[in-house]
């Protein structure tokens, strides 16, 4: 859990008055705050940590080190529990 | 052995590791304060490939690791009963506690719940209004951020059956520990970049100055350990203590501010104890006195339960760079990650998973006769 994973934010959106958004993370797309990057912007690399967007990343480096999680196998245990980020789906965000 | 094509550009690597070849005169011990590091080292045989001097230790930069058994004591107590829905990152569902762990609580029928963000334990609660909801607010400062808006949140919406059970830990004081420690055998530290990229680089100059250490913030990618790597033995062999940033691409002088900000408004800072090491003054967060009402030890009047250490589990010295894990006699016969005696094992970011998982199963014949 103390990894952070780049991605890449492809909608930002208002929920409950907190910046969120959907982030790609090489396929996988994954709902996540953007409260303490407000400046982030659809087309942006951020590096995400338990939901949540940290800092801004080129997209170099982000491909980089997504090469490297799935390499390593541990891109999924990362994500693992995630919330799917369709909007107005109805799945549960934890595991049952 | 490992190889260099392993490496994202072995050009790179192999002028890496030349240029580090070359620099070495002496022995040096460097600490990577990560686990993620840790991960990526001994993934890449980073340490198998350096020069003979260069010694890497393991530090006790994962959280999961860190977290005492009295704690874990506190996390069961409260997930056994039958109001709570206990949330935690899935990593530490396996760790073990003084009796069982998360999982087997979960086997029992207990409702314990596997979460990504906090956020989504914080919606369970709006969901689940005749249940108590704990979240398991464990990490560093880079997941501060996020545990502290979840509590922001459910003090903002009025969630009033949300609690958190707060296990935070901080880098610096874990570092003066090790450096004050009179069995301290470290001579530079890698400082974990994404620490960094939350509280910036700037608590770590006292540190340098005070025991003329030379920190270097560093990424993850194993060409990134490598350069903070470099960079370490440049200073060490040239006689210098600085604080250098080996990560600019993610990790400015001051970090993420508007964190830094909910963190000081929702947390306040505390003595730790740390699984295998003991209480280290003023290395923890627990929450502020105006977001008190969420702590779930006083809900659950759990504050009390204690536990002692298990005597077999060797990682405190492993956490210190003491001893390897191929050294502790129960590595890979009695402990091993389906039947983990200690946190060290159970993490994915453990110092002996990354030694069992790359099978690292001897103790080599040089750290033998270096380490202890
Ligand atoms: S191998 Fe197991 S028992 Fe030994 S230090 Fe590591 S976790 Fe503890």
């Amino acid at each position: 859990m103390c990894l952070a994973v780049p991605g890449r934010i492809v909608e930002v959106r208002t929920v409950a008055d907190i910046p969120m958004g959907t982030v790609d993370f090489d396929g996988i797309r994954k709902e996540v705050c953007l409260a303490y990057l407000p400046e982030a912007a659809v087309g942006d690399y951020t590096i995400v940590h338990v939901g949540f967007a940290i800092s801004l990343v080129d997209e170099a480096s982000a491909m980089e080190t997504l090469a490297m999680f799935r390499e390593l196998g541990v891109l999924d245990g990362e994500l693992e529990g995630a919330a799917p980020a369709e909007p107005g789906s109805a799945a549960p965000a934890v595991d049952p | 052995m490992k190889y260099l094509d392993e490496f994202t550009d072995p050009e790179v690597a192999a002028r890496l590791f030349a240029e580090i070849a070359r620099a070495t005169t002496r022995h040096w011990s460097i600490m990577e304060i990560c686990g993620g590091q840790t991960h990526a080292i001994i993934r890449h045989g980073i340490d198998q490939l350096l020069p003979e001097e260069i010694e890497l230790i393991h530090g006790p930069g994962c959280p999961v690791c860190v977290t005492p058994v009295g704690m874990i004591d506190k996390a069961l107590e409260i997930a056994r009963q039958a109001e709570v829905i206990f949330c935690s990152f899935g990593d530490m569902l396996r760790v073990p506690g003084t009796c069982g762990d998360l999982l087997q609580v979960r086997g029992e029928g207990g409702d314990v719940r596997i979460v990504y963000s906090p956020l989504d334990a914080v919606r369970l609660a709006e969901e689940h209004p005749d249940k108590q909801v704990v979240f398991f607010a464990i990490g560093f400062e880079t997941t501060a951020p996020a545990n502290a808006m979840a509590v922001h949140q459910a003090h903002r919406l009025g969630i009033a059956n949300f609690s958190v059970l707060v296990s935070h830990v901080l880098v610096p004081p874990a570092i003066e520990a090790i450096l004050a420690s009179p069995a301290n055998r470290v001579d530079a530290f890698l400082a974990a970049g994404h620490v960094c990229s939350v509280m910036g680089t700037w608590q770590y100059a006292p540190l340098v100055g005070r025991h003329r250490v030379p920190i270097v913030v560093t990424g993850f990618e194993p060409l990134d350990v490598l350069e903070g790597i470099r960079r370490a033995v440049g200073q060490l062999e040239g006689g210098r203590a600085e604080l250098d940033n080996a990560y600019p691409r993610v990790v400015s002088d001051g970090g993420n501010v508007a964190a830094q900000r909910m963190i000081d408004d929702v947390f306040e800072v505390c003595d730790r104890r740390w699984r295998g090491i003991g209480e280290i003054p003023a290395s923890g967060w627990r929450l502020s006195a105006a977001y008190r009402g969420f702590d779930a030890e006083s809900r659950f009047d759990v504050s009390a339960i204690d536990a002692p250490e298990s005597s077999h589990c060797r990682s405190g010295e492993i956490l210190q760079g003491l001893l390897r894990p191929n050294q502790c006699p129960a590595f890979g016969t009695e402990c091993t990650p389906r039947t983990p005696l200690g946190a060290t094992m159970v993490s994915s970011e453990g110092a002996c998973a990354a030694y069992y998982h790359y099978r690292r199963l001897e103790p080599p014949a040089r750290d033998g006769a270096r380490v202890g």
